[in-house]
């Protein structure tokens, strides 16, 4: 870090909020994260507008982009939840496109990743995991307190295995927050880390620039990564929130 | 007309057989990688998921009724025999998902 003269590596820096717009930022608290969550909201409704405006019978290129989107989220909530799967398709396709144009937004520079806060990720880990308690009460009522001990097992291991249920079923949201929090935060750092590696390294001298294309060559493979692990995650996110109502919704 | 039919439906069944055979090769090593890399998320994430909740539910309740840490070691051991267990739970899924198919 000495040989930089004197600019450091700070990779947590890029996660910090900042008010933005002026006084009128100032004064609402608006940082960049919502500011970057109305515009994956916006993206995600003007493909959805724009790609079904034609409601061609043989659908060009950005319908049939919508199309697919539309039918895949729906085979996955249907396959995994059953036929009541089409009442939650609405949320989990909500779901899925929001966390995905978060994860792939961050990717671009000068952009903010608002699925790097902890507080964002658990706020939507939350909503699935109440979301699936208001079900489960609804459909199953009283029973599903019966789910918290195991079937079959021994009276006697109920004050071992009980505790052991109800802490595994809380950890639903916190292990899904989580996830995928920890996973666009450790794609990000690794981008900083290699990006300034390549800074320090040019700055000294010819072999410097040479060996500077070794973590250059490393980032743009990073990027590769990190659009497959953006994808990924709002994938996992979208089938642990069907895989929970399906438990819900079946008795 | 029905021989054109014919020659129709013998087409298209030569056309489908051909996809179908297709279809496996392509496609099928690239999901094992994304099934076996999103695995591996979610069962770091489930064993951390259950360690946590039972460390803050143990300091919750270490802080409630004044004790020391008595709570935070007993919810610290089942949080993290929970998180075991989601994690033993996730395997048998799979399991179960392998011999389907």
């Amino acid at each position: 870090m000495a040989l930089a003269g004197g600019s450091s590596i700070n990779v947590l820096e890029q996660f910090e909020l900042h008010p933005i717009f002026g006084g009128l930022g100032e004064a609402l608290r608006f940082s960049q994260a919502p500011v970057f969550m109305v515009v994956a909201c916006l993206i995600v409704l003007a493909f959805l507008h724009f790609g079904m405006k034609p409601a061609a019978v043989v659908p060009g290129r950005l319908q049939a982009a919508a199309e697919i989107c539309y039918e895949f989220i729906h085979n996955l909530a249907v396959d995994t939840i059953g036929p009541e799967g089409t009442a939650f398709f609405p949320f989990i396709f909500a779901l899925f496109f929001f966390i995905l144009a978060g994860n792939y937004l961050g990717l671009l520079p000068y952009s903010y990743t608002f699925t790097s806060h902890i507080a964002v990720t658990f706020a939507l880990a939350m909503m699935v995991f109440l979301l699936s308690i208001v079900v489960s009460l609804k459909v199953q009522g009283f029973k599903f307190f019966a789910h918290f001990m195991p079937a079959g097992a021994p009276m006697l291991l109920a004050p071992l295995l009980v505790p052991i249920e109800i802490l595994s079923f809380l950890s639903r949201p916190v292990s899904l927050s989580i996830r995928l929090f920890a996973n666009m935060v450790a794609g990000h750092v690794m981008f900083d880390i290699f990006a300034s590696f390549v800074v320090m390294l040019a700055s000294l001298g010819f072999i410097g620039d040479v060996l500077a294309v070794g973590p250059l060559v490393i980032n743009v493979a990073l990027m590769g990564l990190e659009l497959l692990v953006g994808v990924l995650q709002a994938y996992v996110f979208a089938i642990l929130t069907c895989i929970y109502l399906r438990e819900a919704v079946s008795h | 007309m029905t021989e054109d039919r014919n020659s129709f439906d013998e087409r298209l069944r030569a056309a489908q057989k051909r996809v179908a055979v297709e279809q496996p090769k392509t496609g099928k090593p690239d999901e094992e990688d994304r099934s076996l890399l999103s695995l591996a998320s979610r069962a770091g994430s489930e064993m951390l998921g259950g360690l946590v909740v039972g460390v803050l539910a143990g300091w919750a309740v270490d802080r409630w009724f004044h004790f020391r840490a008595l709570f935070l070691v007993i919810f610290a051991l089942l949080g993290g025999s929970a998180g075991i267990l989601n994690v033993w739970r996730l395997m048998q899924s799979l399991e179960r998902k392998n011999k389907e198919s």
